[in-house]
């Protein structure tokens, strides 16, 4: 029996937090999400140095700093393929993927259809409140058509972004929805996000309370979903049509193979791989 | 009797015809077989837009020596149609010497080609293939150079039953019969070449294209991860990587755009494994914000980048230097980073070797600045030695409390650690950061880190590599990457009449390294600057970040047409009785 790993395996959420002071508003939904993902860590017992958290801009995108595992901020968008990089060339390692909406929607959006599609063994937690927080409350993907604001007096118009029925038509093995009002629950759909192989997707309805005061009310309508997780694609593609987005709980958990790539062997030598170009004279 | 090119005992070959014809494969049937005879070659090619039946064309300048520039002129033009000639004859310079062959099937020859002056030997190409099983137009013209060229017969069956192995026995054949037929054409006609490389025994050579070095160069420094989004005339570079990488232990990956593949490598190379992607003017521009962010968070990253006409989508097939502002100044904020040219095909393997090198060791992204001229042609060489640098970069494994990534020392390197080493734990960040990295906006911390990472830079030792300057005199060329191999040869040209000049050729063109340029000057009374740019970007460069005091002229124009000897010799000559 090896002791010294049974007492190195113990972690409790605290572990996982740094000593950065957040720069989020008083009431903000992220606090909690940040406590979920630390809760989720300990109960997974992962040594911090064996997870990357990738994030790219936005309040939430923020996340990696607070942390105490290896973390990357980068730039707007463009986190679900930075930690593809990471996670391919590095498949020992968790790794988890935060952001917003506008990041991983608007200006990410090709990335997160890819990233589903690709179905790379990691978990992207989006806290999803509906605005652009950072740059002060213009409308992101997500919000509704009309909410008024600087930007788009009267609203956008436009039809709001689905992300859990995109997740599934693009080939997510694993969506569920959680509420920052319920740090509990979402430590456990994190946790569970994090244990099923391949691309997990996470939206946590995450209120604003500076620019969305309105989303205080999310928390008397969100409500566990009524039904039991489902494996089929066909009937969570018609419960995903259907919600009213404030259905919690795991929505789909597939059995997709994770993407790998095929190599990590041993590594051949030079000299006979630069035979390709030698050229032989004479008839030989 | 022909006589092949009076400077350089080189032999320089066209075979032309629309798509779908052969050419290219005639082309490549012709180099490796020259090859094989012992002759060094350059094989460019030039298409058309269309993606299969445009016009093509494989233009081979074979030479005793080594051969590093297209020619002058063409020797030899086999024309397998005229189909869309006039779309790249200019592309194809015949003198009164040269000696087309064309088929009287495909009508008469075209103006463009018969204002020159050549001799015409006419060969019914056409007529000949239907006498054949299976027979092919474009092996008749291969069979008619490799007679001219006096190509060993049983080499050239070597080379047809490698490069035919998957087409069939029936194939075969046909092309042994074609070539032997074309052949005769040749010696009925009474043609032969003046000068002759006798197949012997020497030590082999090399057959590779310049997006193939480039690759090689980067495994050779390390790299052993990829992202792949293709764009032409980079695409080779991540095939070859795509079948090259994992036998070395690594791994390609095809990102959806651009923006993912530079994202792909800073995340592999942030955990450890040196990366590379490679683009074009068009996804260079893509890439330039996480370029930055490489820099920001000190990730050593290499972006090939396979120039071609410019600006917009600009003419994808072909060559021109005009990257070399957005490779420079392309980046917001203050970002120091490493700018690498190749200046030649075989170079490729050594710069994008020693840009792994520099970008492991500062930690820092760097960019290869290849063009289309060297990424697309083959050339057959004498191995590139492997120069072996070992610098790695300079990561943290025993690390105990209070570690901080971003320490600011002397060097301005400071270690990385990689993602599961215990106590490393750091974020790295596209904000700026103070020594732990954590989110700052104090002056303080931003002038210690801009320091830091163009101290990086200023610390390092580039030794003589920044550089090839070859010759002396009080006159200097100054070019860079592809032109480097034509201003070469006029060099050795112009000395044989008398007309000696001193060549620099910055390889590092970022950070500037004004101080070498000086004393590579020294004693130097007028420079002029050479480059395949409308706007003169290199010319403008030098004069605003290098202290050149002797005066500084320009010659430039815009691609497509890349220089060639005979130009530059004249503008040298002028330039010089100034």
């Amino acid at each position: 029996m090896n002791i010294d790993s049974a007492v190195t395996a113990a972690f409790t959420a605290r572990d996982y937090k740094s000593d950065v002071k957040p720069v989020w508003c008083p009431g903000c939904g992220d606090y909690t999400v940040l406590s979920s993902i630390t809760k989720a860590l300990a109960e997974l017992a992962l040594p911090p140095e064996d997870v990357a958290v990738i994030s790219g801009i936005g309040c939430s995108s923020r996340i990696p700093a607070y942390l105490n595992s290896y973390g990357f901020h980068g730039v707007h968008g463009r986190s679900l393929a930075l930690a593809t990089g990471l996670k391919l060339s590095r498949p020992d390692l968790t790794v988890l993927v935060t952001g917003g909406d506008g990041d991983g929607f608007s200006i990410g959006g090709n990335h997160f259809l890819h990233a589903c599609r690709r179905n790379v063994d990691m978990t992207y937690i989006v806290m999803d409140n509906r605005v652009y927080g950072m740059t002060k409350g213009q409308p992101s993907p997500t919000t509704e058509p009309d909410w008024d604001n600087a930007l788009s007096p009267g609203g956008t118009g436009l039809r709001p972004f689905n992300p859990l029925v995109i997740a599934l038509a693009s080939g997510a093995n694993f969506i569920a929805r959680g509420f920052s009002g319920d740090p509990s629950g979402t430590a456990k759909l994190i946790t569970e996000a994090i244990q099923t192989p391949g691309f997990s997707f996470v939206e946590v309805l995450s209120p604003c309370v500076t620019f969305r005061p309105d989303q205080r009310d999310w928390k008397k309508i969100v409500r566990p979903a009524p039904v039991v997780p489902t494996e089929d694609i066909g009937q969570a593609a018609r419960r995903l049509m259907t919600d009213d987005g404030f259905n919690l709980g795991v929505l789909f958990s597939g059995k997709r193979e994770p993407y790998k790539l095929a190599s990590h062997k041993d590594e051949g030598d030079m000299a006979s791989l630069e035979k390709q170009f030698a050229i032989s004279r004479g008839i030989l | 009797m022909l006589h092949a090119n009076q400077f350089t005992n080189s032999v320089n070959v066209a075979i032309t015809g629309s798509g779908g014809a052969g050419v290219i494969t005639a082309g490549t049937m012709l180099l490796e077989a020259a090859a094989k005879a012992g002759w060094y070659g350059l094989f460019t090619r030039s298409s058309g837009p269309q993606i299969r039946g445009g016009e093509a064309a494989a233009m081979i300048r074979l030479g005793k020596k080594p051969v590093a520039a297209p020619g002058d002129n063409f020797d030899i033009l086999i024309a397998i149609d005229w189909h869309n000639i006039e779309r790249f004859a200019s592309e194809l310079p015949l003198t009164q010497d040269s000696l087309v062959i064309a088929d009287p099937a495909q009508g008469d020859i075209p103006l463009v080609i018969a204002s020159s002056g050549a001799r015409i030997l006419e060969i019914p190409l056409k007529d000949l293939a239907k006498t054949i099983k299976k027979g092919r137009q474009n092996m008749i013209a291969f069979g008619a150079i490799a007679a001219l060229i006096g190509l060993d017969e049983d080499v050239v069956d070597t080379v047809m039953k490698r490069l035919l192995a998957k087409r069939g026995k029936e194939a075969l054949t046909a092309s042994r019969e074609a070539v032997v037929v074309g052949g005769q054409k040749i010696r009925e006609a009474g043609f032969a070449l003046a000068v002759q490389v006798l197949a012997d025994e020497g030590a082999d050579r090399w057959l590779l294209s310049g997006n193939e070095a480039a690759g090689l160069g980067a495994l050779r420094g390390g790299v052993r991860f990829v992202a792949a989004y293709p764009i032409t005339p980079a695409t080779e570079l991540l095939e070859w990587m795509a079948h090259n990488l994992p036998t070395m232990g690594g791994a390609l990956v095809q990102a959806e755009d651009e923006l993912a593949s530079i994202n792909m490598i800073i995340g592999a190379s942030y955990g450890g494994t040196p990366a590379l992607t490679a683009t074009s003017g068009p996804g260079l521009a893509l890439m330039t914000e996480s370029f930055g962010l490489a820099v920001a968070s000190e990730v050593p990253i290499i972006v090939v980048n396979v120039m071609r006409g410019g600006p917009s989508t600009g003419i994808p097939t072909k060559s021109e230097q005009t990257d070399l502002n957005i490779a420079l100044f392309g980046l917001h904020g203050d970002a120091p980073h490493l700018v690498i040219a190749p200046n030649c095909v075989g170079d490729c393997v050594f710069s994008t070797q020693w840009a792994v090198s520099l970008a492991e060791a500062t930690q820092t992204p760097a960019i290869v600045l290849s063009d289309q001229l060297l990424g697309q042609s083959k050339v057959i060489i004498d191995p590139p030695a492997d120069l072996a640098f070992v610098s790695r970069r300079v990561s943290a494994n025993d690390i105990s409390e209070g570690y901080q990534r971003y320490g600011v020392s002397g060097s301005g390197v400071s270690s990385m650690a990689i993602p599961g080493t215990p106590h490393g734990q750091y974020t790295a960040d596209g904000l700026e950061h103070d020594e732990k990295g954590h989110p700052s906006s104090q002056d303080k911390d931003h002038t210690a880190q801009l320091e830091k990472r163009s101290a990086k830079l200023d610390n390092y030792d580039f030794g003589s590599h920044w550089a090839d300057i070859e010759g002396m005199g009080p006159l200097a060329i100054i070019c860079w990457g592809s032109t480097t191999a034509t201003v070469r040869e006029a060099q050795a040209r112009l000395s044989g009449q008398g007309l000696d000049f001193k060549l620099i050729s910055p390889r590092l063109l970022a950070p500037a390294r004004p101080n070498e340029m000086a004393r590579a000057l020294k004693g130097v009374e007028r420079v002029l600057t050479i480059e395949l740019s409308h706007s003169a970007q290199f010319h403008h460069y030098l004069k605003g970040y290098f202290d050149i005091s002797c005066p500084l002229q320009s010659y430039h124009r815009p691609g497509p047409l890349p220089f060639r000897v005979a130009e530059i010799c004249d503008v040298i000559t002028k330039w010089s009785a100034q």
